[in-house]
């Protein structure tokens, strides 16, 4: 079996030193994913390794890393698809970097947290009165804005939240959507009002780096574009209001 | 973190996966002026719920009825489990899965609105409730997102729980390393919340996440606590080969078939009714996860499977289903097929053999979540109530997680606010604590991590797969033991202090160590055949001698001591288990 190169980049801050790339050389099977190679050197090459992984099947959204220059879950990278090699595996951008390929998320965590994704109501309903009526077309409004499985992809292709790191960002600006479209949902304004102070949102040049790089489809650029058409409705608004009063 | 924060808490929950976000969040609503925090190896979202596919089981529609619920879990479980405890499991189960609902979850649909409901294995009427193909996925992150608006909670993400405190005989919390600074720190706490999840990573072929190792089991089993009915482990009859990938069993209730290497539904020559065109509920493919099984070893035995690089496997076969009901119902399975397996079920056929998904056992709790050690709750996978006795039914543990994380928060809670002070001999095991583990890293050992895993994984898989025997089991117990003196002297290469994840990899093994030898010993001891424990030298059920919970119980420098809890019937006496 023929093998190839991964070339990863090492970083230990106890040590003081910069960032230097390390070359392991991996058996290039058919069924690994970079992920697959990666235990391969942790186990039996190079047991100081360190990184992030769970699941191995991509909804866990732990093992995001840049390859060749690209964000992409390890897990659903085909060592076949970069063959002959070498492979040049980095930590997610726009992250500090922790070690190796670990970065620090406490950022995009504080993000998530703070566009209030959770259902907003005026008054809660009873659980006696039984579920909210949701009909399929209603779900469809903000399903695909629920698939984000927070792998941070979007925020390493982001070009805005590289430059800018008050930016919200895509994957916080989708689940900020899918409470608001969701119709069990009273949240709309309390969300609008954070986010209103947000300029990133229009800086973002709706190139769409970062709905191309999503394992899941989701979409953020989309949502944004949401953004701007409701944050441009509400500037008319006011400007109507002010004009009527 | 900063670290004069004071980390002492009412209630403690160690595990951040659906049961612990559900237990810390009925822990604040039975009383909002608790300290509670939440500690997880990984961030919550990261937890291994997110992998639950299928659905959540409770009665809502009216064709249904709670002692149906009951009746099916019953006698799927091989009437291994307290009746009691299925009781209260499935009337509590509607609550809970509106109460997500209510949080935002975003449930399948009917065309009127309501909740749709899906059939699933084992069980007689249509009552799962679902999220497309990735219900866990959606639970996760809706309870996850809901508990971010409790400010009160506040999470340890990615610390590493190393122990139990134990003094005056109560939990009074536990030791954890940070793992970005390898700080490592007491949390301590008046109720202490166990819901790590299980230990599928003690076998070779899983669909269990990397992370499922058995930590709170050990934990729990260290600090004297019985793990109860082990020996039950559930295969799944649907993983790919090679990643142990699940596809999950909403395939067969939609209607998919597993075929043998001749296109035949082998299932209808296991006692599991006979092949009909559209699916039958309790019936061929949506018969129990035990039978399914059980059904495959025999059919490889016979000649009817195919053999790939990683083995046996058969097929299960949704093209009939057509490319429309598979994108809208188990669109999962599609992208899983497409991206791991590089096949298209809507044209081809998908490889799939039994996998380890499922911990029937684990610690033992009453109804109330209470472990026997005050303190000290548990939830989830990681525990045993019991509901799932012998044989789990595909879709009742996303609701386990729900209808016991909430009691064991609330328990927890109440149990906190009538605790004093830490006792002051904590103090003293934290530095032993902080000591041992400082050995660990610097201890220069020979046995590589991974090579241990791999015997460990190899010889449960020998010896404690789907049929077992008292040879193969005495064999496998004999090799943990030797592993279990081995592991003493693991080489941890990497001393660093930041982000070392070779440190929690060499305890992640002592933590499996301990699950495999109480998997085993149960298992020796229990000379019949229930549900998922089959032993080919015994092969009829016993409800003379073990209609009883086992008990493992550690012992130093051997196997663990097995004792017997008698199962409790309320309203259904043994019976025979029919299905077709």
């Amino acid at each position: 079996m023929p093998n190839i190169t991964l070339e990863v980049q090492r970083y230990l801050p106890e040590y003081g030193e910069e960032p230097m790339f390390q070359e392991y050389e991996v058996p290039l099977r058919e069924d690994w994913v970079v992920l697959d190679a990666l235990n391969h050197i942790k186990d039996h090459i190079d047991g100081t390794l360190s990184y992030r992984w769970s699941c191995r099947m991509g909804v866990c959204g732990s093992c995001g890393m840049m390859i060749n220059g690209t964000p992409v879950l390890s897990c659903a990278a085909f060592l076949t698809s970069y063959a002959p090699g070498p492979i040049r595996i980095e930590p997610m951008a726009h992250f500090p970097v922790v070690r190796d390929l670990v970065v620090d998320v406490t950022d995009f965590v504080d993000k998530l947290k703070a566009v209030k994704p959770w259902v907003i109501r005026e008054t809660e309903k009873p659980l006696a009165e039984g579920e909210f009526r949701q009909t399929p077309e209603e779900l469809d409004d903000f399903k695909q804005f629920s698939m984000c499985i927070n792998c941070m992809l979007c925020y390493s292709a982001c070009p805005v939240y590289g430059l800018e790191k008050e930016f919200t960002g895509p994957a916080a600006l989708a689940l900020a959507q899918r409470y608001n479209k969701d119709n069990r949902d009273e949240g709309n304004d309390e969300r609008m009002q954070h986010l209103s102070n947000d300029e990133g949102i229009w800086a973002c040049t709706m190139v769409g780096e970062c709905s191309e790089v999503c394992p899941k489809h989701v979409d953020p650029a989309g949502a944004i574009q949401q953004y701007k058409l409701a944050g441009a409705a509400d500037w008319w608004k006011s400007l109507i209001t002010r004009k009527g009063t | 973190m900063a670290q004069e924060e004071i980390s002492e808490y009412d209630v403690l929950i160690v595990g951040g996966g659906g049961a612990g976000l559900r237990a810390a969040i009925a822990a604040y609503e039975s009383d909002p002026t608790l300290k509670i925090a939440v500690v997880s190896k990984v961030y919550p979202m990261r937890s291994h719920t997110v992998s639950a596919e299928g659905g959540a089981a409770a009665v809502i529609k009216p064709d249904d009825s709670l002692e149906d619920h009951c009746y099916d879990t019953v006698s799927g479980a091989d009437w291994m489990c307290d009746q009691d405890a299925v009781e209260s499991f499935v009337n509590e189960a509607p609550n809970e899965l509106l109460q997500m609902e209510h949080w935002g979850c975003p449930w399948s649909r009917e065309e009127d609105g309501s909740v749709a409901v899906r059939p699933f294995g084992g069980m007689k009427i249509k009552r799962t409730w679902y999220a497309s193909d990735k219900t866990g996925f959606h639970m996760l992150h809706t309870l996850f997102q809901t508990s971010l608006k409790y400010d009160p909670i506040k999470r340890y993400d990615e610390w590493f729980v190393t122990k139990l405190l134990v003094e005056d005989g109560r939990c009074q919390g536990v030791v954890a390393i940070e793992l970005a600074t390898g700080r490592v720190e007491s949390i301590l706490a008046r109720s202490v919340i166990v819901s790590t999840g299980g230990c599928g990573k003690i076998f070779p072929f899983t669909t269990n996440a990397n992370i499922k190792n058995g930590d709170g089991m050990s934990l729990a089993y260290r600090a004297g606590v019985p793990l109860k009915d082990m020996e039950f482990v559930q295969y799944h009859p649907t993983g790919l080969p090679f990643t142990g990938i699940l596809i999950t069993e909403a395939s067969r209730a939609e209607g998919g078939h597993l075929l043998n290497k001749d296109g035949y539904r082998y299932l209808q020559d296991y006692d599991l009714g006979k092949p009909e065109p559209e699916p039958v509920l309790r019936s061929m493919e949506l018969g129990p996860r035990d039978r399914l099984s059980q059904a495959f070893v025999k059919e490889q035995e016979k000649g009817g499977t195919m053999v790939g690089e990683y083995g046996h496997y058969v097929h299960l076969d949704i093209r009939h289903l057509g490319k429309k009901k598979i994108e809208a119902r188990i669109p999962f399975v599609r992208e899983l097929c497409l991206k791991y397996e590089n096949i298209d079920p809507v044209k081809e056929m998908i490889p799939v053999r039994p996998v380890v998904h499922y911990m029937m056992g684990g610690i033992s709790t009453d109804i109330d979540a209470a472990t026997p050690l005050p303190g000290l709750y548990s939830a989830g996978e990681a525990a045993c109530v019991s509901i799932n006795g012998a044989n789990r039914l595909g879709s009742n543990s996303l609701t386990e997680i729900l209808v016991f994380g909430a009691r064991a928060g609330k328990n927890a809670a109440t149990f906190a606010r009538e605790q004093g002070k830490t006792s002051s001999g904590v103090h003293a095991q934290i530095r032993d604590e902080q000591q041992r583990l400082g050995q660990l890293l610097n201890g220069g050992g020979t046995e590589s991590i991974a090579g241990l895993r791999k015997e460990m994984q190899d010889t449960m898989e020998e010896g404690a797969g789907i049929y077992r025997t008292h040879s193969s089991l005495a064999k496998s117990s004999e090799k943990i033991q030797q592993l279990q003196e081995r592991i003493g002297n693991v080489a941890v290469g990497d001393s660093s202090l930041t982000f070392n994840t070779e440190l929690p990899a060499a305890i992640e093994l002592t933590y499996m160590l301990d699950g495999a030898e109480a998997i085993i010993q149960s298992a020796l001891n229990r000379k019949e055949s229930r549900g998922s424990h089959q032993r080919s030298d015994h092969p009829d059920r016993d409800d003379e001698n073990f209609l009883s919970h086992s008990l493992a119980y550690r012992e130093q420098g051997g196997p663990p001591r097995i004792e017997y809890l008698p199962v409790t019937i309320t309203k259904w006496p043994p019976g025979e288990r029919v299905y077709g």
